[in-house]
């Protein structure tokens, strides 16, 4: 147990190490330099620039040196902005977007194997298909346009509803929805076939002819087993609502870390674009760590199978 | 207690020949492929999925071609017409023709997400064939490289790659979009394959392969990789939505196609402009093509899935 800890926190080191490479390689292979759409500089400032960010040294020590930095957490100054530096706007954009996150993610996951199960134990009948349809709507139909249709549709018609921007709570209500949609609709998919197949297990009817009242069998023996594959997605789930949130927080206008990361992508802000990347990346790969502790709390036989490969 | 019992001849009577026919197999055998296909076409819903996707291709190779507009053809007496009868589609707000423009970016849409999934296949089946096959040690490091990769998130290298080839001037073309999608894409594949090759090659026909000599590549092509086709076909089917999907966004979010050139997303960001004052048809159309054709292959995959799940046999 504890080897395969220290073992994964290694692997997640490494990614973590890859990530910040070929981004700092991708960033820096860019032809032409960062400064040149401001035309008619005079030599000195242009050095001077250079020098600020560190641009005159070769490639290998700047790499080195922006290892070291990022060790003491520090991203850099940004290029475009005299005011903030990277982790300025870090600081600023990532509550916005990680409280964004958060209610999606809540929101799916209360609802999605919630559905999901309903679907399974109504087979067949018109709970499995009204919730097959919600699932499929929610596969099919991308977070943007849905962000779209629910701007168009909702915010226009309903009067306390904002369109967009950030504030009070109510600002929250219709990104973190549209955003929750596609997530929610893949547990619900996944709950469903998974409980089909536990439902259809021999300790069912085991607890069953035991007695036990059917809401017993269902929360206690059904619902935990069959739970088990949905945790395991959850990894890629939050990875899939961070990107969601690059697009969600342009329909809406939310000045999240999405907002700031398409931004630095229009303006050519290569150390934020650098900062932003390698930040969502550390979060994730931390993220993804932790669903996978949590999977192996929770499923006792996960350490046979992990043996057994 | 001892039977007192006289056998005459007359108690017996010649069997029949009927009987020896009793074990012959009257019902020609359904074969693995074409019994997935009979059960596939049982599914109502994959079966939609599988007539849209055909009806998608086909028409985004026709479709362009049938009101006679061009993609890129600008007309500024003719901006932002809501569809009418020479407009199906109605027209942006530089006057092109929508119909043929949806039509446009569909096909581009669908050769992404295709080539996409053709990549992964490709890199995904060698990949995992080869860590499947090859010796414990090389496998873990194998598999421990394609799990460094996976975790990278996805969409984050694609709009890094873009952002490095449309700064070289060359613009976001499809095949960097590709290129993109496909350098994390092919490792759920390859995991797939990986496991089953595992498991297959334990079986019964492999040893007999073998001990007559047959070396492991051989094993692999001829044994290994057509027992596994079924779960890779639904796993390409699932690719392709995908794809499809993170082309949108990447387009929806400007680092797609450049224009004249038109995808889906494309369409959709730019008819968001046209939301506010009234041209709501100018992303409408489009949303509903992307949500059509994603929901046509994450059916068709589903069905696959099921039809090819040989618990779920009748």
């Amino acid at each position: 147990m504890r080897r395969y800890l220290l073992k994964r926190l290694g692997m997640s080191v490494v990614t973590l190490w890859a990530v910040i490479t070929i981004t700092f390689i991708l960033m820096h292979s860019v032809p032409g330099n960062p400064f040149a759409a401001e035309s008619k500089m005079p030599k000195v400032v242009y050095d001077n620039l250079q020098a600020k960010y560190g641009l005159d040294k070769p490639l290998a020590e700047q790499y080195v040196i922006y290892l070291k930095n990022l060790l003491k957490g520090d991203f850099g100054d940004s290029m475009k902005s005299r005011v903030e530096t990277v982790n300025d706007m870090i600081r600023r954009g990532f509550p916005v977007s990680a409280r964004l996150g958060l209610q999606a993610l809540v929101f799916a996951i209360c609802f999605g194997p919630a559905l999901g199960a309903l679907a399974a134990l109504y087979q067949n009948k018109i709970p499995d298909y009204l919730s097959m349809v919600i699932a499929i709507i929610g596969i099919s139909v991308p977070s943007f346009i849905m962000g779209t249709v629910l701007i168009q549709f909702i915010a226009r018609n309903v009067e306390w509803l904002p369109i967009g921007g950030w504030g009070t709570w109510k600002h929250t209500i219709l990104p973190s929805f549209a955003m929750a949609l596609m997530p929610m609709a893949t547990m619900a998919r996944l709950m469903r076939s998974s409980m089909l197949e536990v439902l259809g297990q021999d300790y069912i009817k085991t607890a069953k002819s035991k007695g036990i009242t059917k809401a017993a069998v269902i929360l206690k023996h059904a619902v935990r087993n069959a739970i088990l594959p949905v945790i395991s997605i959850l990894g890629t789930t939050i990875s899939n609502l961070m990107v969601g949130s690059f697009v969600i927080e342009k329909i809406f206008g939310i000045p999240g870390l999405g907002m700031f990361f398409t931004k630095s992508i229009s303006n050519r802000d290569y150390t934020l674009i650098m900062g932003t990347t390698i930040f969502y990346a550390a979060i994730l790969i931390f993220m993804l760590l932790l669903v996978d502790f949590a999977y192996m709390l929770i499923d006792p036989r996960i350490k046979l199978t992990k043996e057994g490969r | 207690m001892k039977a007192d019992v006289q056998y005459s001849k007359d108690m017996f009577e010649k069997a029949s020949h009927e009987d020896r026919n009793a074990d012959k197999i009257r019902r020609p055998s359904i074969k693995y492929w074409p019994d997935v296909w009979r059960r596939l076409k049982q599914n109502k819903l994959a079966m939609t999925g599988l007539i849209i996707i055909i009806l998608m291709i086909i028409m985004s190779v026709v479709g362009t071609h049938i009101n006679g507009f061009d993609y890129k053809q600008q007309d500024y007496s003719l901006i932002n017409i809501h569809p009418n009868s020479v407009h199906w589609f109605g027209t942006d707000e530089l006057g092109r023709d929508l119909f043929t423009r949806t039509w446009y970016g569909a096909r581009y849409s669908l050769i992404i997400g295709l080539l996409a999934a053709a990549i992964d296949f490709l890199i995904g089946v060698l990949y995992g064939g080869i860590a499947g096959m090859a010796s414990r040690n090389v496998d873990a490091v194998m598999m421990r490289i394609a799990e460094v990769i996976y975790s990278i998130p996805y969409l984050l290298v694609v709009i890094l790659l873009s952002v490095v080839f449309s700064t070289s001037g060359a613009g976001t073309s499809m095949f960097v979009l590709i290129l993109a999608m496909s350098l994390t894409g092919w490792v759920p594949m390859a995991i797939l394959v990986r496991g089953q090759v595992l498991q297959l090659k334990e079986s019964e026909y492999s040893l007999a392969a073998e001990s007559l000599g047959a070396t492991k590549g051989w094993i692999l092509r001829k044994h290994i990789i057509p027992n596994t086709l079924g779960p890779i076909l639904v796993n390409v089917t699932l690719t392709i939505p995908r794809a499809i999907f993170a082309e949108a966004t990447l387009s929806f979010l400007g680092l797609g196609l450049q224009p004249p050139k038109s995808s889906l997303g494309n369409l959709a960001n730019d008819g968001l402009a046209g939301l506010p004052v009234g041209n709501g048809y100018q992303i409408l159309i489009p949303a509903i093509f992307i949500s059509l054709i994603m929901f046509a292959f994450n059916v068709l995959g589903d069905g696959l899935r099921d039809a090819l799940d040989p618990r779920l046999r009748k």
